[in-house]
């Protein structure tokens, strides 16, 4: 079924239609780019909210307690939870879903595991796609939860308004520390398993990287504690999150951030399509082949050629 | 655009059973097979295996049950499956399943059962060759 | 044990001192023992004299520390083992009729499988339940379903091991109610109910609380165990599932040592004196294929239970050293394929579980690959142990393999391996943190994996299953269905017991429960006054969820 079949049903609240335009999403199926310009218009309603942080620290549980939080003052939830693929196979064990049973009849909440099928940055690339859709669904808040353990994987930051950066008290070697790459997205910072020994501690370690910052902010990282288990602090986590919105709508920024991040959707997309478009008409070519083969001789040389291909491709296109 | 197809699974543990050696076993031999595989943990409903097969939108469901209790909770996914209009995905069991249920359970819309013993390799090639993209 | 005077020294010792003890109180079956050739047989070998010097402490002697070689100092030529049966389907009817059935058998001791509501805490009429009742095991609802499992069964003459965990003090209190009926004072009762939370979540997955609150219950029972049923084991401390999960004999008695530690620590930290529970801590292990590896994993787990008890805990007792345990042949070895094969399997487990020391033991029957066993299959397992006890001559003499240079190499192995896991839970923060984590269910899950990958490859034989295979085999050995009536009867039963009793009562009783259940009172005062008034299991378990909430489950793929 193509795509454009499911937005009326996307748009009416279909839970099925929204499962189905994610999958045609993920398989870059060639009808998914007109249904996210169907949608397109009705998007911009939701407050994305971004989970990141080390494995075993807790997030989807986190996720599941702010997910009940935000239920009680009825508001309706879109997960996302990135896992990532073997290297190997291509194939993903996606185990977030097991975290979250609680809400798994209630209607209003929706959850997706999603495998990066390979892509880098900690999303996969069709994430932010899928939250678009979550939000022209009409979901309020859509969170976005996966693995960071490094700088690589700081992706989130592009997709969500508000990013939290979870960690836990160290408790041995097995539990990374917050990578440098990773302190810097954070807009809350949440230290979870409050009843894990050293819990204090690492809030004094976070703060004294935050005092370390010299950048000039209005908004300081504030950093929560928070049980996981028992719920303890996780109405004060909403409320920050209610609140880092608040601050981007008061000061401007969450225009400024629209704008950026439209400017840099349309760039992407235009690189992606150009490029593609470009080796669609080269490859497999034989006078394209022949040009490798000058290159591997040493006949020719990759930067020259590549000039005069691009510059024969515009011309083309003008022709 | 090119399309690129990847195979999803739900492996879900109806029942009180917490049996899930053969359930987690196959989940990793499908993630191997590069399939992506959803594991549901243990103590699924039949409305709860449905729910989440809809929104994960998967194209299979594989069920284990060692408790005896599959007669009354295979056919109940299947369904619900059919209340929700869903017609397209493959719907396979296992675990301690006696011969004399199977007919039964086939009747009532699993695809295939497959019990102990049963290599590897035989579920992952069946699902690629039943499941509908 | 370094000279050979030394150890001459201390073989007297024990000859005269435990073992003398011992025959005092409990003489051997025979006067003297011989092979079935007439060769005598002695109760004990150790090295010829000139090897002496190479007997080493690690090894002691029997009913010694470290209990490397057995715990009784005489063992099976003083009695056999409990040859234990785990049974139970249906409703309590049918299952007593069966217990019956396997007394008249010569079994000598009972032991309950309960079905997955009961073992969850769901009423049989609950929804959740549907389709579970009387499937596993039987369904016992409330004080009357206990009574009519025990009817005929006098409470004072029989041992009775119960599979039971999440609810285990709510079955436990019924049981003493059961006695208190027939007048048997619960410091009569024997047996064992298997309360070992710690591996549901590590492995068996009949958990419904989180670790903490479970460990409270746990530590209640303990306590109340330890003041008022003196013969009672409240704790079978088991590796049985965790190596039907998957895991290796390494994992097995890591894991199993590791909770046994963290429940001897909970109870010390609720102000116990470990000498006054720890002799009655028992241990529930599997027999596996590999028949001289497992004889050493016995060994092994003794030996390391003896040392961790008596130096890191501090144990005075020597009876808090001991470990004894229970063995169940491996389930996960049995094949739906040629299914006869599997009496064959059964037998060398069993041969393995005896040679290495077991306290008791359940034999598999052949078709529980299949099905629940019927009344047959259940015969030969049981037979597989009396022709083991009467006919294999392998019970005249203690610890037979010891001194193999295979058997004792693989013991010192194991150990060692076994002790590189106590190490790296300790780092994660202990057992608790490690199950929530989901550090024990992945490290099994990636061992089950890899054993199957094994198995899938052809590195593995498995006998008519990969290879031998019958062309065109026929699964068709005789299947004991469980009546579909059965769950109807049952529900029925429940609804019909609720009506009948005090239900102003069994509300303030609840209510009582819940208060104590918050506070730090010991609960089972409390339960077993529920439980009396004919509250249910569903009941009870739900006052605690209400308190304590349900554990949700890690990631562990």
């Amino acid at each position: 079924m193509p795509a454009t079949k499911l937005v009326k049903g996307v748009l009416k609240g279909n839970r099925r239609d929204l499962a189905r335009l994610i999958t045609l999403i993920e398989n870059e199926h060639s009808s998914a780019a007109t249904a996210l310009s169907m949608l397109y218009k009705h998007t911009g309603n939701a407050h994305i909210v971004g989970v990141t942080g080390p494995p075993g620290s807790g997030k989807s549980t986190l996720v599941t307690r702010i997910t009940a939080k935000y239920r009680k003052r009825s508001k309706t939830i879109g997960i996302v939870c990135v896992d990532p693929s073997s290297p190997f196979t291509g194939g993903a064990l996606l185990g977030d879903r097991i975290r979250m049973q609680e809400h798994s009849l209630d209607k209003d909440v929706y959850v997706r595991s999603m495998s990066t099928r390979g892509h880098l940055g900690g999303l996969a690339r069709a994430t932010s796609d899928a939250v678009r859709v979550m939000d022209a669904f009409g979901k309020d808040i859509v969170i976005v939860e996966t693995v960071g353990a490094g700088q690589s994987e700081v992706q989130v930051v592009e997709v969500a308004h508000t990013v939290i950066v979870v960690d836990v008290p160290g408790a041995g070697d097995d539990i990374q520390a917050i990578k440098a790459g990773i302190m810097e997205i954070a807009d809350i910072f949440v230290v979870n398993k409050a009843d894990y020994p050293g819990a204090d501690k690492k809030v004094t370690e976070i703060n004294a990287m935050l005092d370390l910052d010299s950048r000039e902010r209005s908004w300081r990282p504030p950093v929560l504690v928070t049980n996981a288990l028992t719920g303890d602090g996780i109405p004060e986590l909403v409320d920050m999150i209610g609140k880092h919105m608040s601050y981007l709508q008061e000061t401007g920024l969450l225009k400024q951030k629209g704008l950026q991040r439209s400017r840099d959707e349309l760039e992407q997309i235009m690189e992606y399509k150009l490029t593609k478009e470009l080796f669609t008409r080269l490859r497999g070519t034989p006078e394209y082949e022949q040009a490798i083969k000058k290159i591997a001789g040493r006949n020719d040389d990759p930067y020259s050629v590549a000039e005069r291909l691009i510059a024969e491709f515009l011309t083309s296109v003008r022709g | 655009m090119s399309s690129s197809k990847k195979i999803r699974v739900l492996v879900a543990k109806p029942g009180l059973d917490g049996h899930d050696r053969g359930a987690k076993i196959v989940a990793r031999a499908l993630r191997d097979a590069g399939m992506e595989v959803i594991y549901t943990g243990l103590r699924q409903t039949p409305e709860m295996i449905v729910e989440a097969a809809i929104s994960e939108d998967v194209n299979v469901i594989g069920m284990s049950i060692l408790s005896g209790a599959h007669n009354a909770l295979f056919p109940k996914v299947i369904d619900l499956l059919k209340a929700e209009g869903v017609d397209n995905i493959l719907v396979i069991g296992g675990g301690i399943i006696p011969q004399d249920d199977v007919p039964a359970l086939k009747a009532a819309g699993i695809a295939e059962v497959f019990g102990p013993g049963t290599p590897l390799a035989e579920i992952v090639g069946y699902i690629e060759s039943n499941v509908k993209l | 044990m370094g000279s050979e005077k030394g150890l001459r020294k201390i073989i007297k010792e024990w000859e005269e001192g435990p073992v003398a003890k011992t025959l005092a109180k409990f003489p051997e079956r025979k006067e003297q023992f011989e092979t079935l050739s007439g060769i005598p047989v002695d109760r004990l070998y150790s090295p010829s004299e000139k090897a002496l010097k190479d007997y080493g402490p690690e090894l002691g002697f029997p009913g010694m520390f470290p209990f490397t070689r057995g715990v009784q100092p005489t063992m099976y030529r003083g009695r056999f083992w409990t040859m234990r049966q785990y049974s139970g389907f249906a409703t309590a009817k049918e299952t007593n009729e069966r217990f019956k059935f396997l007394l008249d058998q010569g079994q000598t001791g009972l032991s309950i499988a309960f079905d997955l509501p009961t073992q969850i805490g769901y009423d049989s009429d609950n929804p959740l339940a549907q389709g579970e009742v009387g499937k596993v095991g039987v369904a016992i609802d409330s004080l009357a379903d206990m009574e009519l499992l025990f009817d005929g069964i006098p409470l004072d003459k029989v041992s009775t091991s119960m599979t039971i965990n999440a609810p285990a003090a709510i079955l436990l209190a019924m049981y003493i109610a059961v006695g208190e009926k027939q007048g048997v004072p619960m410091n009569k009762l024997r047996g064992t109910i298997q309360n070992d939370i710690l591996k549901e979540y590590v492995a068996r997955g009949t958990w419904v609380f989180g670790p903490n609150p479970s460990m409270r219950i746990t530590t209640d029972i303990m306590e109340y165990c330890a003041k008022n049923l003196p013969l009672w084991n409240p704790l079978s401390i088991s590796g049985y599932h965790i190596r039907e999960a998957g895991s290796t004999a390494i994992q097995e008695i890591a894991f199993t040592l590791l909770n046994g530690m963290a429940y001897v620590q909970a109870g010390v930290d609720s102000g116990l004196d470990v000498d006054s529970f720890a002799p009655r801590l028992s241990f529930f292990f599997s027999a596996h294929n590999d028949i001289l590896e497992e004889v050493a994993k016995f060994r092994a787990a003794r030996r390391m239970w003896a040392r961790l008890m008596r130096e890191r805990i501090g144990a005075k007792d020597p009876r808090s050293w001991k470990l004894r345990f229970h063995t169940q042949t491996a389930g996960c070895s049995l094949t739906a394929q040629q299914p006869v094969n599997n009496v064959v399997r059964v037998a060398y487990q069993a041969l393995a579980a005896i040679l290495g020391g077991t306290q008791s033991l359940h034999t598999n029957s052949m078709d529980e690959a299949l099905c629940l066993p019927t009344e047959d299959a259940v015969r030969v397992a049981l037979r597989t142990q009396q022709i083991l006890a009467h006919e294999s001559g392998i019970v005249n003499t203690i610890d037979p393999l010891g001194g193999s240079y295979y058997v004792e190499s693989l013991t010192n192995q194991l150990e060692e391996k076994a002790y590189k896991y106590f190490d790296q839970v300790e780092s994660m923060g202990g057992v608790i943190r490690a199950i929530e984590k989901g550090f024990f269910q992945r490290e099994i899950a990636e061992s089950a994996y890899k054993y199957q990958l094994e198995i899938d490859a052809e590195q593995r034989t498995v006998v008519g299953v990969n290879d031998f295979i019958i062309e065109g085999e026929e699964l068709k050995l005789p299947v004991l269905q469980v009546d579909k009536e059965i769950e109807c009867h049952q529900v029925e039963r429940v609804k019909l017991g609720r009506r009948k009793r005090d239900n102003k009562k069994v509300l303030e009783y609840l209510d009582d429960l819940r208060k104590v259940s918050k506070g730090t009172e010991n609960v089972m005062p409390s339960v077993l006054k529920a439980v009396r008034a004919h509250a249910t299991v569903g009941e009870i378990m739900h006052v605690w969820r209400e308190v304590y909430g349900e554990w949700n489950q890690p990631k562990v793929l």
